[in-house]
């Protein structure tokens, strides 16, 4: 099988986008300030996480919804709630 | 909505619609909520249903249920980078009902659980976030979705690993990554007669495998792969704390998983259906939250309730237990007029009663077992060692299995002391 990357991959999924709302903040100020893990660019399943010019920028549509990077983030400097009702990853089988 | 209702119930997953289908039966208003479009939409897992207890609430539930297979064939293996050494059991016992345990899709699943308890008269909401509890003179009296209220007597919070609402009610701290995994599947798509051939199935049959070893590349985890009818679910679970220490990319992990000479072949030629992940609370009893406090219970994934013994996974199972046994407690609760924590402690006190937490109990110490790295890559390693020297002919002359043995465990770096504890604590693990 040609293999997919993380972007392919999420293509094939189906999700409801909630344009201009994103449930992901980064408060960049807490990591420019504390963090040095940056565990959020690698823990992320969907690679929601880049860095860009020092700041930490959440590609929030592409969130599974797992929670994983707020459990991760050692400076509680992320704001992460789940997307509005009906919106997000909707997943088909699961 | 100023109306007030027996109980509020958040997320249709298994706990949240088990719970609501036995309070609805017994005629209790109940409203089940769900932030996804439909019960299932944010479900994933990576296991088996062990559906025993669901066949209490529902008899003969596989009858009409959208399960996959039913689970008669378990492999454990150990995996390094080039070999595999696995235990394979199959038996017929678990051919018939009631079944032993079940692939399901849980997007197909949950929904139609959801849509039994709305029949039997739970009031389904789906399209819905919780965003907070609702407190009044301090106990907790209903839900806030936006800029609506709603009431109740008792809130059941379902709303899965994350806990979210227990956190808020006060039961549970912030969630350490040492009590949590992240899990990583694809729903790879085949045709129904090469899933039967390649895992040698008849009828509807299905294998479920646990890989441990490089299937997580050394992190502490497991790989699983099982059959659907016309699909193969196949992913890898690494403890959260453990894939921070190894800087890993789940999506990484997962690829170098498919592309093993064990697994390649097993899905060659299908098509990714569906990618997705979940977080997996794996800190056994542990990591449990207090259960209930003033018009407030946990179940399910909230409250922590999942096996990993190495050798069975499981949660679904639990949730469901869960979800009956508060149920019943609300129900007792309500007979009684008392909805403080003092008259829901009746869900802790059957919980205890049920296979739930005497399970959660004999596997009480399988966390920190399952925390040994040795697990992850020496063991894996010299179990393969000792049978590519078992089966491997060269003009070199045989030694018989116990000096082979010795010598692959020098070989290991394993110490004799460390081979013998880790035996004793896994033989009283399981």
């Amino acid at each position: 099988m040609n293999r997919l990357g993380i972007p392919e991959k999420l293509a094939l999924d189906k999700y409801e986008l909630d344009e201009g709302n994103p449930h992901i903040v980064v408060n960049n100020e807490i990591c420019r300030r504390l963090c040095k893990e940056r565990a959020c660019l690698f823990v992320c399943p969907a690679g929601v996480y880049t860095e860009q010019n020092g700041e930490i920028i959440p590609e929030w549509a592409a969130c599974l919804e797992c929670g994983t990077c707020q459990v991760a983030c050692p400076h509680e400097a992320l704001s992460w709630v789940y997307p509005r009702g009906g919106f997000g990853i909707i997943y088909r089988y699961g | 909505m100023d109306e007030k209702f027996d109980a509020i119930i958040v997320g249709a997953g298994l706990a949240g619609s088990a719970a609501a289908y036995r309070l609805a039966q017994a005629g209790l208003e109940v409203v089940l909520v769900e932030r996804g479009p439909y019960p299932g939409s944010k479900s994933l897992s990576g296991g088996v249903l062990y559906g025993r207890v669901l066949s209490e609430l529902i008899p003969n539930f596989w009858d009409e249920a959208p399960v996959e297979r039913f689970i008669n064939n378990q492999v454990i293996t150990f995996m390094t980078g080039e070999a595999s050494f696995s235990v394979d059991f199959k038996t017929q016992a678990f051919s018939a009902p009631p079944y032993n345990g079940f692939s399901v899709l849980r997007a197909r699943f949950d929904r139609w659980l959801g849509e039994k308890a709305e029949e039997a008269g739970a009031m389904l909401v789906p399209g819905i976030r919780v965003d907070h509890l609702l407190r009044e003179d301090g106990r907790i009296v209903g839900i806030v979705a936006g800029d609506e209220e709603m009431r109740a007597d008792v809130v059941i919070a379902a709303d899965g690993a994350n806990a979210f609402l227990a956190q808020e009610a006060g039961l549970r701290e912030r969630i350490p990554p040492a009590h949590i995994a992240v899990g990583v599947k694809e729903l790879i798509g085949l045709p129904r007669e090469t899933v039967e051939e390649r895992f040698r199935l008849t009828g509807n049959e299905g294998t479920a495998y646990a890989i441990v070893g490089f299937a997580t590349r050394g992190v502490s985890g497991g790989g699983f792969l099982y059959t659907n009818l016309e699909s193969v679910s196949v992913g890898v679970v690494m403890h959260l704390d453990d894939l921070i220490r190894h800087n890993l990319k789940p999506g990484d992990i997962l690829e170098d998983f498919l592309a093993h000479p064990l697994i390649a072949p097993l899905i060659r030629g299908g098509r990714l259906l569906e990618y997705g992940a979940h977080l997996v609370p794996e800190a056994g009893l542990q990591g449990m939250p207090r259960l209930v406090t003033d018009g407030f219970l946990v179940v399910g994934d909230a409250a922590g309730l999942t096996v990993n013994n190495g050798l069975v996974v499981r949660g679904m199972d639990l949730a469901i237990g869960s979800g009956i046994a508060a149920a019943e407690a609300v129900l007792a609760a309500k007979e009684k007029g008392d909805f403080s924590a003092q008259g829901l402690s009746v869900y802790p006190q059957k919980l205890e009663a049920s296979f739930v937490m005497q399970d959660m109990r004999t596997y009480a110490n399988a966390p920190h077992f399952m925390e040994n790295p040795r697990l992850y890559a020496a063991y894996p390693q010299l179990a393969t060692t000792l049978m590519a020297q078992l089966f491997a002919q060269t003009s070199q002359p045989k030694a018989h299995i116990l000096p082979t043995l010795l010598k692959a465990v020098k070989e290991s770096k394993i110490s004799l002391l460390d081979l013998a504890l880790d035996g004793w604590k896994g033989v009283r693990t399981l």
